[in-house]
């Protein structure tokens, strides 16, 4: 069993990467993520095992760091939250485009504009349908717990470097700030410098005589050539969609009825489900932990079984129209969410699966 | 037959006093003819072979004419975003602080869309080398208004001359960062005669020495033409520069060793 620590999301998240052998964060100060920079300055990993900590002076500056950090081959990171991932817009597209492997956390809040520092999942449509300029996708995990912001730095790095992609942890301000029991696995080495030649022979790292000059772009003038980058991009989205889904279903065996909910509002439907059970409604949960690839044959199965979902949302609807694609239009879906930073009760849950689902 | 071999003859290894070096790719240069960045692409690699860093470089390339520096370059290289190159190399250099890496980016990527990346490179003193070629316009997009742009001159978004009043002044990127404690070497040069060429070669030298020793940025601006897009000969485009841009961008050193050389620039007039 690995260390047990008591700790909040934003925490975790920062250990996490330091144990997987993170070799950069570039990050700038916002509200409800800056404790993962504090961490990381705190714990002075440029000490132990090598890694740099940078305060940059704006998101712009922290995400070009990270395509300059990546085009060499080095595994980094950066952490905002809503504005500030607004920011890095341009770094993801460019990555993305270049094929560069990173991981940021989004720890969201409430939008649009300068909004609120209270938790939100208003942008799901941002993180997973491509928020910057271009045909591209990122990986999109959502995690439920503490314990999973620890666990999702480091498939993030794993699955980045796979698919030399950016990966985004999409959490958000409550889980982030929330203390929960974590336990944490045992660190594992940085990359030497040789090993990570060895591993990355497409990274800019000094050209030796016995090769050519390696050329990090996302770049290509000539139409039949940005065509053939596309389609590369594109071969590579179907093999993540193909076998990289995550997700996970909770109660929903006998379900009659199921909620449909990412990160917090799925810790949320969780509770709502033995309410709802203690009444003789027969609920269950479907929670995609991967927002891209999303698990659409999976709903596409469920929604076979089922008498109607409920994507529960803290955003005005946004998940709930993938979730539609994937059902089809023979089942009754609606959603529920609140927003702006409110998140909502259990109960309130139950009594909207009964108003809009089964009485409606 | 014999022309051929008479050509050859004359390739001998004792007869050759000046070639390309292998640092730089055998292919045609995108740039216009008569203009700047080829000679300064040909300064920096011929210094980087003569110094022995091909496999100990990492450069970064901008968005401008020379976005594709990384095609003619024989080395490992990057591709910023429009501005982003300083950001590029501080996580570059920080996380690979035995090798060489560079900047090479025009006055709009550097001191306009890029001020922000400039400035705090240069601010937190990083070990890297910035290579600035000023013309005074935005090459690429074809005769754009620059932050450099004199007052008076015309391009294609001021076209009747940059009216200080309503364009503002233009930028003296160079004079601003020397000002900077995380700036060691700070100079302006040029490459419109062959003794210019000379002393750009030798200022580039020494940012390179520079970084051997991790002193902080050193900052090379180099004013050029820009013979398109000002819509002039090469060589009018030269003499206009001397007759223009030098008088406003004086060329010389200006912070050595991390002390200031000259005394404040002069204040423009209007
Ligand atoms: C974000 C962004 N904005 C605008 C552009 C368009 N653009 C390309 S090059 C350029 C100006 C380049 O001028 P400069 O840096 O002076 O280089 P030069 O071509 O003169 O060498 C602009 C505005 C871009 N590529 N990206
Ligand atoms: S447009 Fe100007 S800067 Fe660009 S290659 Fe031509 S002369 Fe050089
Ligand atoms: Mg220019």
């Amino acid at each position: 069993m690995g260390e047990l620590r008591l700790m909040k999301g934003n925490e975790a998240v920062a250990e996490a990467a330091i144990r997987a052998g993170c070799d950069g964060y570039f990050g700038y100060p916002i509200t409800p993520q800056s404790e993962i920079m504090e961490y990381l300055m705190a714990m002075k990993p440029y000490e132990t095992t090598g890694m740099v900590v940078l305060q940059a002076e704006s998101e712009t500056a922290s995400v070009n760091m990270l395509y300059g950090g990546a085009g060499t081959g080095k595994m980094v990171m950066t952490s905002s939250s809503s504005p500030g991932i607004s920011l890095m817009q341009e770094g993801i597209s460019y990555m993305a485009g270049a094929e560069l492997p990173a991981l940021l956390v989004n720890v969201t809040r409430g939008g649009p504009g300068l909004g609120t520092i209270q938790p939100s999942q208003a942008d799901y449509f941002q993180a997973v349908k491509g928020g910057g300029h271009g045909d591209y996708k990122m990986i999109v995990l959502a995690p439920a717990s503490v314990q999973e912001m620890a666990d999702f730095a480091k498939l993030g790095f794993e699955l980045a470097f796979k698919y030399r992609t950016p990966v985004m942890i999409l959490s958000d301000g409550a889980i982030g700030q929330m203390m929960e029991k974590v336990e944490l696995f045992d660190p594992i080495a940085r990359r030497t410098d040789a090993e990570l030649i060895a591993q990355c022979p497409w990274a800019a790292t000094g050209k030796p005589k016995n090769r050519d000059h390696i050329i990090i772009t996302s770049l290509d003038l000539d139409p039949a050539g940005q065509e053939r980058v596309n389609l590369k991009l594109q071969a590579k989205y179907r093999q993540i969609e193909k076998d990289e889904v995550r997700y996970e279903m909770i109660s929903c065996e006998d379900a009659e009825y199921v909620f449909v909910a990412f990160g917090l509002s799925a810790r949320i439907c969780q509770k709502s489900i033995d309410i709802a059970r203690a009444k003789g409604i027969k609920v269950g949960l479907f929670r995609p932990i991967t927002l891209y690839p999303f698990p659409v044959k999976q709903i596409a199965e469920l929604a076979k079984k089922v008498k109607g979902m409920l994507v529960v949302e803290m955003n005005a609807g946004q998940m709930i129209e993938d979730v539609r694609l994937a059902a089809g239009c023979s089942l009754k879906i609606e959603h529920y969410g609140r927003f702006g930073g409110i998140i909502p009760a259990p109960d309130e849950v139950v009594r909207a699966m009964e108003n809009q689902i089964i009485g409606g | 037959m014999e022309e051929q071999f008479a050509k050859l003859d004359i390739r001998k290894n004792e007869n050759i006093v000046y070639k390309r070096t292998d640092l730089l790719v055998d292919r045609p240069l995108s740039y216009c003819p008569g203009c700047g960045h080829g000679t300064v692409h040909r300064m920096l690699m011929e210094t980087l072979e003569e110094m022995g860093l091909q496999d100990k470089t990492i450069g970064v390339s901008p968005v401008g004419c020379s976005v594709l520096a990384y095609d003619f370059m024989n080395i490992d290289m990057l591709g910023a975003a429009h501005g982003r190159a300083p950001a590029l190399a501080t996580a570059i250099k920080r996380m690979w602080p035995d090798r060489f890496v560079f900047t090479y980016q025009g006055d709009g990527d550097l001191a306009a869309i890029g001020t922000a990346e400039t400035i705090h490179a240069c601010n937190r003193g990083e070990h890297f080398t910035m290579i600035f070629i000023n013309n005074g316009i935005y090459g690429m997009t074809g005769g754009q208004m620059a932050p450099t742009t004199l007052p008076n001159m015309r391009t294609s978004t001021s076209p009747y001359g940059r009216d200080t009043n309503i364009m503002g002044f233009p930028l003296k990127m160079t004079e601003l960062v020397a000002q900077l404690p995380g700036t060691y070497y700070v100079t302006r040069q040029a490459v419109h005669t062959p003794s210019a060429v000379r002393k750009t070669k030798k200022a580039i030298r020494k940012a390179f020495e520079n970084q051997k020793n991790k002193t902080g940025i050193s900052f090379i601006e180099v004013v050029s033409n820009c013979n398109s897009g000002w819509k002039m000969t090469p060589v009018q485009s030269n003499k206009w520069m001397e007759e223009n841009m030098f008088p406003f961008y004086p060329l010389g050193d200006i912070k050595i060793d991390g002390v200031l050389v000259t005394p404040k620039a002069e204040t423009v007039k209007v």
